[in-house]
């Protein structure tokens, strides 16, 4: 039935040999070979992905899980070494794969090669944390899973911590300690849910997990066990907040791994533990969760609107899209189902595409501040482009991918709960303003100009100041707040220069409606061609999702009824056939 | 009086299943022979070599004679069983690193840990003297063997008596090598004396406690004493108190809150080796004396004393986790770090079931390793000459010395408990253990304070990793010794992690007590 070659430990060990050899390699031949291994080893990886596509049996069998693995690990715990996938594992597995390159890719000028280890373990880090996601995504072990979970804290914290910006180790620690409490938390409820089980041998497997009879209670109180650690992760509001920093300080190729992919275990995890384990638990719950995820809709893009950070406005977009894909989840009908998982694929590509198309834009202006900005359009039209695509993906447009997750999520939500869709759709608009608002600021207005005064008087927007600031339309120097401490070697985010405030002032004043003072234009130079390469890959696939989204939704499709039948709900009387996934 | 009336019968021993005790003695009574006649530029090649084949041959003696001999012996005061072997076993282990590196010299004519003067005024002419002449410090060898014979003891006594003898024997070296230490002579005399005054107090309740419980069941023998507990004989008056201060003693040596305050002095005081020998091998023998005590003399009272070790875990976690965010000093944060985790082993103890005995095995094992390694590595880092205990001076290690600061950063993620290191697999085990016998709630605080202990373990990584080098921190450059000890800890911190299974299978096999 199952293929005999073990495609998805294969598939996890391809990235970690790599890392191993990246890791390795001695310091005078890393400077030149390390960053070619790595995307080797990644691009290698996704390529032995898509032939386990092309094996993947969608939709015809019978079983939940294919590919699987099994070998006995710690006996006396119960524990086994099982993996297999479903079509949303793949799916995301698949997401995965394509993310990783295209953002070692990016990553490529991050760290120097300074002939010191900074930049090979940085890559290393990376695909050890590929490795990871595999590994989490195609866990069937209750146990395997929260070891991976908890394994891929490591590699992220040392991302952010030492590769950061100027507040990269307050981040990296409130990151790690944020997602340590709900790692144990569910620690605890990974513990009581074997007592709970069958015991024995293989008493962590999902499928002598699934469908147990708790009793009520047990089963409530496990499940917020569950649910608490994915809230951390996913992150819904109101312990979102680790996210911003982390994302913010983080290097954009880390964000787009952290926001991109790892997050999304923790919606994953809603799906594959908390509704498929405790199905009666997670109706008890519904009402709280719902209100939650609209919470984090609506605050996450009221709270992106008055960012001026760029990379924490992008982060906080995730905020308010997680609340989307968490309320299709719980809204719990085919449709939303359907979409949130859509919307887990497809913010992937779309958040990856804004974070990396920021850190092209940050290591051009060296500022985060969205008010250091204004007429980039002109200088770099081809960011400019590829940027606006990104956004109008993330604001869902027609046509683009997210557009068709997110109205399958409200279509979906809608049919069981009238307010809580129409709340949500009020977080469409905002995602428009949010969205449209960032790229007026950026793109638009008159030209930049070069710094020729070297007017060293305005001091830096509080790009790294922490706080949600509001944009406050006044004089570059008038809203000098302090920037972090910068500690001058890892600066490019960071580094003061005054052709950032010229240009500051210079937006500033357009937006009040004053002519720009001449001068020389800013001569930056437009994407080269690796940058062109990343944001060619994600525009084709946000844009070729967005059109023909049927392979994606066909793989996803059984996962999604799957599901559907372990919570045993049906959709509401009169079903409305707005799409194809409500055909069973 | 039985015996009056029959006439004198000999006890009989079983000489194969003590035997590794008599081994450990024997060489520590030999250490003290080669400290009087060997010449003194002998000494430390000697002693080193006659202390470590000392460990092995009981160890290997404990392997092939005492593991087949499992018996109640020495008239019942002696009892080697499953987990008898267990703890001593690792502390054996645990000493035979413990000792690589308190014999580490790095480039100094002595061992570089200890004074070459102990008895002198700090500063004399008398202690300068001693330097010139080139003393060596060579008696902390003996000193050492004696104490891991009372440890080895301490878990294995079959009665209260010999509980507290194998308390002192224990005790006592441990005194002196506290206030051994070359650097920061005064604090570690201090440190020595606090440890002393505090132990010995604790050791008096410990004696009281003995005498009210045989004033309840007119017998120090565990056996005879469950059995007088599950009879009942009304006089629960002087039971109960008896029962907490054998309690007191016993929690002192564990290092439970509210009997913890000697710790963090004495760890730092202490010459930095014997504080991760403290640490590590005084932590096994006391869970393990303990577990004997509660488990086969007192079940039958634990409506009594459950609650209270209930609250001492968690007062001990609270205690620990939160005071040790305060800390500057790396060897204090180390304590407040073994407090915390003694409380998470107290967790699982009350679970009172072969799970918990398991579960504390494997926990004190795998943190008998990762403490020691962090101690040994702590004793590496200097600064002016003298260790650089200061958090402040670790910035930045990770750029000036990797191979350091990433096994330290090993030792810290495995502290904090993460998946696929060695700690994270005994904490498993321990709120499993836990979590089975209705101590949910419990573990669930346990694991609050893991996570506040875990924002101590990553500061530490932080400092490392993410900071800027400042001021003149070095790392000297151990020998084979420390590299041993360290190499081995290290690999058995993930090897633990990733494959538990071994350890586990022993654990459980040895976990039944023997009544």
């Amino acid at each position: 039935m199952t293929s005999s070659f073990p495609w998805l430990t294969v598939l996890g060990l391809i990235p970690l040999v790599t890392a191993v050899v990246v890791f390795a390699l001695p310091t005078g031949v890393a400077g030149r070979a390390a960053r070619p291994v790595a995307l080797v080893g990644s691009v290698a990886t996704l390529v032995v992905g898509i032939a386990m596509w092309t094996q993947y049996k969608g939709g015809t069998t019978k079983q939940q899980f294919q590919f699987v693995e099994t070998h006995e690990w710690i006996r006396q715990f119960g524990v086994s070494y099982q993996v297999g996938i479903d079509g949303l594992a793949l799916a995301l597995i698949l997401m995965s794969l394509v993310l990783v390159p295209v953002s070692l890719l990016a990553a490529w000028r991050d760290v120097p090669a300074d002939g010191t280890r900074r930049m090979q373990n940085y890559f290393a880090l990376m695909l050890v944390l590929e490795t990871f996601m595999v590994g989490v995504f195609s866990a069937t072990d209750v146990f395997l899973f929260y070891v991976f979970f908890e394994a891929m804290l490591i590699p992220v914290y040392f991302l952010i911590g030492s590769y950061g910006g100027a507040r990269r180790q307050y981040a990296a620690v409130k990151f790690l300690l944020f997602s340590l409490l709900g790692g144990f938390v569910m620690l605890i409820a990974v513990i009581a849910l074997y007592n709970y089980g069958p015991g024995g041998h293989q008493g962590f497997l999902l499928s002598n997990l699934t469908g147990l009879h708790l009793g009520t209670w047990p089963g409530r109180w496990l499940f917020l066990g569950f649910f608490f650690a994915f809230a951390v992760k996913a992150p819904m509001w109101p312990v979102h907040t680790w996210l911003p920093d982390a994302a913010s300080e983080g290097r954009p190729a880390t964000a787009v791994l952290l926001v991109g992919v790892l997050d999304k275990v923790g919606t994953f995890g809603m799906i594959r533990f908390c509704l498929q384990m405790f199905p009666e638990a997670s109706k008890w719950a519904t009402p709280v969760i719902i209100v939650l995820a609209l919470i984090s809709i609506i605050y996450g893009a009221l709270v992106a609107i008055g960012q001026t950070d760029m990379m924490r406005l992008i982060a906080y977009t995730s905020v308010s899209h997680f609340g989307f894909i968490v309320l299709g989840i719980f809204a719990m009908t085919t449709t939303s189902q359907a979409g949130s998982d859509l919307y887990m694929v497809n913010h992937g590509f779309t958040t990856a595409a804004l974070f990396l198309f920021g850190g092209f834009l940050v290591a051009r202006g060296r500022s985060r501040d969205i008010r250091d900005y204004g007429g980039w359009q002109r200088v770099t039209p081809m960011l400019a482009g590829v940027f606006l695509i990104a956004g109008l993906s993330a604001l869902s447009l027609p046509g683009m991918n997210s557009f068709i997750s997110e109205f399958l999520v409200m279509v979906g939500t809608f049919q069981r709960y009238k307010v809580a869709g129409g709340v949500a759709a009020l977080g469409v608009i905002l995602a428009a303003l949010y969205v449209l608002l960032l790229y007026k600021n950026v793109f638009t207005g008159p030209a930049p100009l070069a710094d020729e005064s070297g007017d060293g008087g305005h001091g830096e927007h509080g790009g790294g100041d922490g706080r949600a600031g509001e944009l406050v339309p006044a004089g570059g120097g008038s809203v000098a707040t302090q920037a972090g401490d910068d500690d001058g070697s890892h600066a490019s985010v960071h580094g003061d220069s005054g052709t950032r405030s010229e240009q500051g002032a210079n937006e500033d004043h357009a937006s009040a409606g004053h002519t720009a003072p001449c001068g020389r234009v800013l001569a930056v130079p437009d994407l080269d061609l690796r940058e062109r390469v990343v944001a060619g890959v994600l525009v084709a696939i946000i844009v070729a999702l967005g059109f023909y989204p049927k392979p994606v939704l066909d793989v996803l499709r059984p996962a999604t009824n799957v599901t559907m039948n372990l919570v045993h709900m049906h959709d509401p009387a009169p079903s409305v056939p707005t799409s194809q996934v409500n055909s069973k | 009086m039985i015996a009056a009336a029959t006439g004198f019968s000999q006890t009989k021993i079983e000489y194969a299943a003590v035997v590794p005790m008599l081994v450990i003695f024997g060489v520590a009574m030999l250490g003290v022979v080669i400290e009087a006649f060997v010449p003194r530029r002998l000494r430390y090649v000697v002693q080193v070599a006659v202390t470590l084949l000392g460990l092995l041959a009981a160890f290997l003696t404990l392997i092939f004679s005492a593991r087949d001999h499992k018996a109640v012996t020495a008239g019942g005061s002696v009892v080697i069983d499953g987990p008898a072997l267990m703890f001593q076993g690792t502390v054996l282990v645990l000493s035979f690193l413990a000792v690589l590196v308190m014999a580490e010299r790095f480039d100094t004519p002595s061992i570089d840990a200890f004074t070459q003067s102990g008895a002198s005024v700090p500063g004399s002419p008398m202690e300068t003297n001693a330097v010139r002449l080139g003393a060596t410090s060579t008696e902390v060898f003996p000193l050492v063997l004696f104490a891991v014979g009372g440890m080895m003891l301490f878990p294995a006594a079959g009665d209260l008596l010999t509980v507290f003898i194998a308390l002192e024997v224990l005790s006592l070296p441990l005194y002196i090598l506290t206030g051994l230490a070359r650097r920061r002579r005064l604090l570690s005399q201090e440190a020595s004396m606090k440890y002393f005054l505090l132990g010995a107090f604790s050791s008096a309740f410990f004696l009281f406690g003995a005498a009210l419980v045989f004033g309840y069941a007119g017998s120090l023998n565990f056996g005879t004493i469950a059995a007088a507990v599950s009879a009942g004989s009304g006089r629960d008056g002087i039971l109960i108190p008896g029962i907490f201060l054998v309690a007191v003693g016993l929690l002192f040596k564990i290092g439970a809150v509210p009997f913890h305050s000697w710790t963090p002095d004495a760890y730092q005081g202490a010459p930095t080796p014997v504080a991760g020998f403290m640490a590590a091998c005084t932590k096994v023998a006391a869970f393990g004396a303990f577990l004997r005590v509660f488990y086969v003399a007192f079940p039958g009272m634990k409506w009594n004393w459950q609650p209270i070790v209930v609250v001492v875990a968690i007062l001990t976690m609270v205690v620990g986790a939160v005071l040790s965010v305060t800390q500057t000093d790396i060897k204090r944060l180390l304590a407040y770090s073994s407090i915390t985790q003694a409380g998470f082993i107290l967790v699982g103890v009350v679970a009172l079931d072969r799970q918990a005995v398991s579960g504390t095995i494997v926990y004190v094992i795998t943190y008998g390793f990762a403490t020691i390694a962090a101690f040994a590595l702590v004793a590496m880092v200097r600064s002016g000459g003298n260790e650089a205990t200061h958090l402040s001076q670790w910035a930045g290690l990770g750029k000036t010395s990797p191979v350091v600061a990433a096994l330290m950063a090993l030792m810290m993620i495995a502290f904090a408990g993460i998946p696929l290191t060695s700690l994270f697999t005994a904490k498993y085990a321990i709120f499993s253990a836990a979590v089975g016998h209705g101590g949910t709630w419990l573990a669930l605080i346990g694991v609050i304070f893991s996570a506040v202990a875990a924002f101590v373990y990553v500061r530490v990584i932080v400092l490392m990793y993410f900071s800027e080098p400042t001021g003149d921190t070095v790392v000297l450059t151990p020998s084979a010794l420390t590299g041993i000890a360290v190499t081995v800890a290290a690999v058995l911190t993930v090897a633990l992690g990733v494959f538990p299974t071994p350890l586990l299978d022993m654990a459980h096999n040895y976990s039944q007590f023997m009544r």
